[in-house]
């Protein structure tokens, strides 16, 4: 029962990532959505904090990192970088999705 | 497959209802089904047809109401969040006793039984908010 959390929070401004992080389970995937994609700036605290959880893929959304100015020399790595489609992809192919709201 | 979606946040707030707008439009270019969208709380206010938001800014109401009109989607708003919030059809506005009505076309009023079906109904519920 994989389940597809998503996280449309900074991990600077509210606590959804940690919340989240402490739930998913292995086998489960987070997408970082708008604000959410914060967290794959290199080198920042949640970076790190995602580089230490194992078994649990981490997407995000390409759109809303564009619009903030995260470039793939600012990503951390291990991080998927999927467009509007490959969203979709990740809610169908997952059994459940949670909104970290 | 087939999709619910429900959008819990007003337009030009953050970007949830930008979010959900998009996804919808992936969802339907891959073929997938969107059963309903429903507007709860604030989301409400994304269907209301007085906006003006200025010409060289997204009208996000009217991207919903066009996107309606061209794939029949089913956009929903709660009728307990629309009351609280001044969202009226033509039926509320009489029932209230109002002198105006502002639904957006596309949108129609109805109430939470709409989500809890949606829930039943679609293999996935995705939630789009603050």
């Amino acid at each position: 029962m994989a389940m597809l959390h998503i996280v449309n929070k900074s991990p600077y401004e509210k606590g959804a990532l940690e919340s989240c992080l402490n739930h998913a389970l292995e086998g489960d995937t987070v997408i970082l959505i708008e604000d959410g994609v914060y967290a794959c700036v290199k080198g920042g605290r949640a970076a790190n904090a995602l580089a230490s959880v194992k078994g649990i893929r981490f997407a995000a959304l390409s759109a809303d990192l564009k619009a903030r100015g995260i470039g793939e020399d600012k990503m951390t790595e291990g991080v998927d970088v999927v467009d509007y489609g490959g969203f979709v992809d990740l809610v169908t192919s997952c059994d459940k999705t949670e909104s970290w709201l | 497959m087939k999709l619910g979606i429900v959008v819990n946040e007003g337009p030009y707030t953050h970007e949830a209802s930008d979010t959900a707008y998009n996804f919808v439009v992936a969802a339907l270019e891959k073929g997938h089904e969107i059963f309903r969208v429903f507007f709860y709380h604030d989301g409400v206010n994304n269907a209301t047809r007085l906006t003006v938001p200025p010409q060289d800014d997204r009208n996000i109401q009217q991207k919903w109401t066009d996107l309606q009109a061209k794939h029949d989607l089913d956009l929903v708003v709660c009728i307990a969040a629309a009351q609280r919030r001044g969202i009226l059809d033509e039926n509320e506005m009489k029932r209230q006793g109002k002198d105006a009505y502002n639904i957006a076309p596309g949108f129609r009023i109805s109430g939470l039984g709409q989500l809890i079906e949606a829930g039943i109904q679609c293999d996935r519920l995705v939630t789009f908010g603050d």
